[in-house]
């Protein structure tokens, strides 16, 4: 079980997040909608481990993974070892099988700069599934990517969901992302931003909702 | 690339065209030797063994004074441009060794630990080091957040981060410090040697200034300028180019 319980986060004098409660339960995916610059990649920041500059406390397994709204590739590695680097019990063979399966196997050994932004998007994807993480944040990963290749994207995304059965944190201001792979979607809204049930009575506020069971694993 | 090749040559086929006729103005060779009246000592001092001995000297000096500082200043400024806090309690003492001449260091170095190796050493190390820091600083300020935030996240070692995240993008800023440094380091080492050491470059060159000798101070000095010319064509640029293979992909 994931337990976010972010109490306040503040840049200098502004507040920016306060009272955000989520318990997530294993193998659950979770969409955080919102518009820009509510404090949606902050959250991301401090549930992957990133930010630790907030009051709360969260409760995340260890193997934790992340794709950033860019692919933020070691540009002077080749895309394989973009993968061993990141995970360093990750045999070759399960690296190049991963790079296969993104439809990069033949790219191997290109640096990130050869290729297209959708092809390093995707070597993302790979490296983030690669370690089979408990718990997979992914920030906007599908912004500025045109409809062809985000709608690419996202299929593929939710093959490698499927595989590996991480549990999922994304935050996405598009609603059709959000939709296609989120089981439960929030909202973080307002000036503090508070999250909120994306369809509920009244904006809800999120914390009391009731930890929805797991997935089914079939 | 062949064309950089030829510029840097007829770029210094200049310099020899420029000594050639300041020779022929100056018409006297106690004052200004022409180049091929060099030959000939060039090869007598080759010959006894002596120009490799004080050549060796002075690059082992070098080499040593370069690793040193090169290594300090990477670790100081890696750690001044990643920590605001310690850069804002040690940026005056940057400045302050920053300013500090050469000469001063060097002096106090021999007062202090007296005519030997490690004073001379530590005197060129502690001369570079600010430079060194200086520079190494502003790539740390530039290194990629997103990229640091990616390998905790993904929880690589911190040997990891160093070599496959931080030093690759320090690479430049690690090269353009290396060139000064180099060309800093050896001028200096000279003055340590001008003023402290029984061998070396600047020994010879010390010994050749109280005989009024101009042409065995131009032999002395310009065998060591070919030498780190050799250094940076065969060491430091083909690491250059090496480590930025990437960019060019």
């Amino acid at each position: 079980m994931i337990r976010i319980h972010v109490r306040r986060k503040t840049f200098g004098a502004t507040e920016i997040l306060r009272d955000i409660r989520l318990s997530i339960a294993p193998g659950e995916r979770i969409a955080i909608l919102g518009p820009s610059g509510v404090g949606k990649s902050t959250l991301l920041r401090i549930v992957a481990g990133v930010d630790t500059r907030y009051e709360g406390e969260v409760e995340r397994p260890a193997d934790v993974a992340i794709v950033f709204q860019e692919p933020t590739l070691l540009r002077w590695r080749s895309v394989l070892d973009n993968l061993l680097l990141t995970h360093r019990g990750l045999s070759r063979e399960a690296a190049l099988s991963m790079l296969e399966r993104v439809g990069l196997g033949a790219k191997a050994g290109l640096f990130p700069g050869q290729l297209s932004l959708g092809q390093q998007r995707r070597v993302a994807l790979a490296r983030a599934f690669a370690g089979r993480p408990e718990l997979l944040v992914m920030d906007e990963p599908y912004a500025s990517l045109d409809p062809a290749t985000a709608d690419e994207m996202l299929s593929l995304t939710e093959e490698l969901l499927d595989l590996v059965r991480p549990t999922l944190l994304l935050v996405t201001h598009a609603r059709s992302e959000a939709e296609r792979l989120g089981q439960r979607i929030l909202r973080l809204e307002g000036s503090p931003a508070t999250l909120v049930d994306d369809a509920p009575p009244e904006g809800r506020a999120a914390e009391g909702l009731s930890p929805p069971s797991p997935p089914s694993r079939s | 690339m062949r064309s950089d090749g030829v510029a840097r040559f007829v770029s210094l086929g200049g310099i020899l065209g420029l000594w050639i006729v300041a020779a022929l103005v100056a018409a006297d060779p106690l004052v200004l030797p022409a180049p091929w009246a060099l030959v000939e000592p060039l090869r007598r001092e080759i010959a006894s063994g002596a120009l490799p001995f004080h050549l060796s000297q002075t690059l082992l000096r070098v080499a040593w004074a370069f690793a040193l500082a090169m290594a300090l200043g990477i670790a100081i400024g890696l750690v001044m441009g990643t920590k605001p806090r310690i850069d804002r309690w040690f940026d005056p003492w940057l400045t302050v060794f920053l300013n500090l001449p050469a000469l001063v260091l060097i002096v106090l170095c021999y007062l202090w630990i007296g005519l030997n190796e490690t004073a001379a050493i530590m005197a060129v190390t502690l001369n570079k080091i600010p430079n060194v820091v200086i520079v190494i600083r502003e790539g740390a300020r530039a290194l990629d957040p997103e990229l640091s935030a990616m390998a905790r996240v993904f929880r690589m070692s911190p040997i990891d981060r160093l070599r496959h995240v931080v030093l690759p993008q320090l690479a430049p800023y690690v090269a353009a410090a290396a060139r000064g440094g180099v060309a800093v380091i050896w001028k200096v080492v000279l003055v340590v040697e001008f003023l402290g050491r029984s061998n070396g470059i600047g020994f010879k060159i010390h010994m050749h200034f109280q005989q009024f000798n101009v042409g065995m101070v131009l032999i002395y000095s310009l065998s060591f300028v070919a030498v780190m010319l050799a250094v940076e064509a065969l060491l430091l640029r083909p690491w250059e180019s090496r480590v930025r293979r990437w960019r060019a992909a």
